[in-house]
């Protein structure tokens, strides 16, 4: 177990150099394009040459990738050309906003789609099954910004009942939570009840459950004591996987909804190559990403008793 | 139909088996409704000269609410946006725009996936590490990320977001070829064609991916609704297609502001889009559901 753990986190670790080789060569490769972005369009060639200077571009580039990387991993991330200050100071209390919206999120629409699910998959084939597929590949075919905009339509312009922005202008409002956290569900939702009944589903095959049903245990207690175990090692991994998938979610809901968060700033910042922002939000979003991935190939082996004791 | 004859029909034209396969579909009521919708679409884009009332891109009357009529005559059935154009046009329009861009960029996703995959399953070894390696560094970007830097720094064109895509699809595609290219490649067909001295571009391409076309037509009508999905929110999010021509998530993106208040500019493309998407996912599942019957 150990071993495998270890080796998790070194692909984890050799995944994370390759981005960041990604992102440094993707973005800073030619240095004239970075000091335009930096001194703004109407920088002379001079005022440029003497930035470049200053801040140690005519280095060779596996140099200032050294430098960059050891100034990243030391959480000095540059500072934002928009903001005029630190990119830290900026991006950790979007990061905090972000993870308030993924958190009601995932406390919303993990019990949802388990529930769905499992009731869809205890009986495959079921009128309940069929109707909980359907509407599982309806929710996952709306993308995010339709269902902004779908909600928004009816609760907002037509009832009336919740604002149409989330800016939080005035403190923290659960009211305005609440639409975005909807989105995210509905879209999330599909996928992690498709792959829960799948996995239930080829659970309820096994001669272990037939033996449970045939020896008279109450179909409840079978479905509870017996099947819920195994049925729910998969999804714990989907779940997880969903994370990746919540980091583009939240770009479109927090822009959208105009939500002060991690999301919204790495897409301001790229519409106005706010370079050095751009950089550490790509970094950000890549690690936790890869960590939760990894925590997801470590839960499964620690979960899943076949792969513990093999 | 239903009393099949029991010789193998070995001698018909790939064309009748076509249809034959086609003709299948008929078994899946999902799969019907899937198909209907995404061929509804195919005929709006393809008859749009025919059946716009307006000039998409002309200026007309600004917020325009639906049913408003039109003192030149017509009607503007869903209304119009902010600078007057119609909405009704623009959607059929830019059914254009997303039906070429959307099977552009998952068939060159997918040209790229599978030389990839086969060459990562048959010949294994370092090409798999490498490739394998790679691929996963590539999935391991929130695709969004992925898209919204690329596009930030390379300008957002037609051709740029069809590269994007492409090089953030192929890895899952890789992914599904070199599983199957490994389950394939064991097999005796494959080892009597390397006994007869087949070279491995042979191998590769007649013997193993055609057995391998079940599984990937149905991803590739999963991808095609992801794909639409995609190019959607870049328009969305301002990072599409360069205006004026008609897109329909860059249509939602330039009704943003005032959607709060003529919610008609934002709605209606989002059900072309949404409708769009389903119809890509329910063929796949249709398609799914006969494949795992035979």
């Amino acid at each position: 177990m150990a071993v495998f753990v270890l080796r998790r986190l070194g692909t984890m670790a050799i995944t994370m150099f390759a981005v960041s080789v990604l992102v440094f060569l993707l973005l800073e490769i030619s240095p004239g394009s970075v000091a335009t972005k930096v001194l703004g369009p109407y920088s002379t060639d001079e005022q440029r040459t003497l930035w470049l200077e200053a801040h140690g571009y005519f280095q060779p580039l596996w140099v200032r990738y050294g430098n960059w990387l050891w100034n990243f991993v030391n959480g000095d991330f540059g500072d934002s050309l928009r903001f005029k200050v630190p990119v830290s100071e900026i991006l950790w209390p979007r990061l905090a906003n972000t993870a308030i919206l993924g958190l009601v999120t995932f406390a919303v629409m993990i019990p949802v789609s388990l529930v769905l699910g499992v009731a869809a998959g205890m009986r495959e084939g079921s009128r309940l099954d069929r109707a909980i597929s359907v509407t599982s590949i309806v929710t996952t075919s709306v993308p995010e910004f339709a269902s902004a905009v779908f909600l928004s339509a009816v609760f907002v312009f037509w009832l009336k009942w919740l604002p149409g922005t989330s800016g939080m202008a005035e403190g923290f409002s659960f009211k305005e939570l609440i639409l975005p956290v909807l989105v995210l569900v509905i879209y999330d939702m599909g996928y992690v009840a498709r792959m829960t009944r799948a996995s239930m589903a080829d659970v309820m095959t096994t001669p272990y459950i037939r033996t449970a049903v045939l020896k008279g245990l109450p179909y409840g207690r079978v479905i509870v004591r017996h099947a819920l175990r195994n049925a729910l090692i998969a999804p714990f991994t989907v779940i997880m996987l969903q994370i990746n998938w919540l980091l583009s979610g939240v770009i479109v809901v927090e822009f959208f909804f105009a939500y002060k968060g991690f999301g919204a700033l790495l897409l301001e910042a790229s519409l106005n190559q706010d370079i050095f922002v751009i950089e550490a939000c790509a970094m950000v979003a890549v690690f936790v990403a890869v960590a939760t991935q990894t925590i997801a190939d470590v839960g499964y082996a620690f979960l899943n008793p076949k792969i513990r004791f093999g | 139909m239903n009393q099949r004859l029991p010789s193998a029909p070995a001698r018909d034209s790939a064309f009748r088996r076509a249809v034959r396969r086609v003709a299948l579909l008929r078994e899946s009521p999902v799969g019907m409704i899937g198909a209907g919708i995404v061929l509804f679409w195919v005929l709006v884009a393809v008859l749009a000269p025919l059946i716009a009332p307006f000039e998409p891109n002309a200026t007309y009357h600004p917020y325009a609410r639906p049913g408003a009529g039109h003192v030149g005559g017509g009607t503007f059935w869903l209304g119009a946006d902010m600078i007057g154009r119609d909405i009704l046009s623009r959607i059929i329009w830019g059914t254009r725009t997303v039906l070429v861009y959307a099977p552009l960029a998952t068939f060159s996703a997918y040209v790229l996936g599978i030389l990839m995959g086969l060459a990562a399953g048959y010949k294994r070894g370092w090409v798999d590490e490498v490739l394998s390696r790679l691929g996963d560094v590539l999935l391991s970007f929130p695709v969004l990320v992925l898209y919204i830097i690329v596009i930030a720094t390379v300008g957002a064109s037609g051709v740029n977001i069809v590269i994007a895509i492409t090089v953030a699809g192929a890895p899952g595609v890789m992914r599904i070829v070199r599983g199957l290219t490994l389950e394939i490649g064991s097999r005796d067909f494959v080892a009597a064609a390397r006994l007869r001295g087949e070279p491995a571009w042979y191998i590769m391409a007649v013997e193993i991916l055609p057995n391998a076309r079940g599984p990937l037509i149905v991803d590739a009508c999963l991808r095609l609704g992801y794909v639409t999905i995609t190019i959607g929110v870049l328009g969305f999010l301002g990072l599409g297609l360069p205006p004026p021509d008609a897109d329909w998530g860059s249509m939602i993106n330039q009704a943003r502001g005032v959607a709060m208040a003529f919610p008609h500019m934002t709605v209606f493309p989002c059900i072309a889009i949404s409708s769009l998407v389903l119809g890509f996912n329910l063929l796949a599942d249709g398609l799914r559901e006969i494949s795992l019957r035979d």
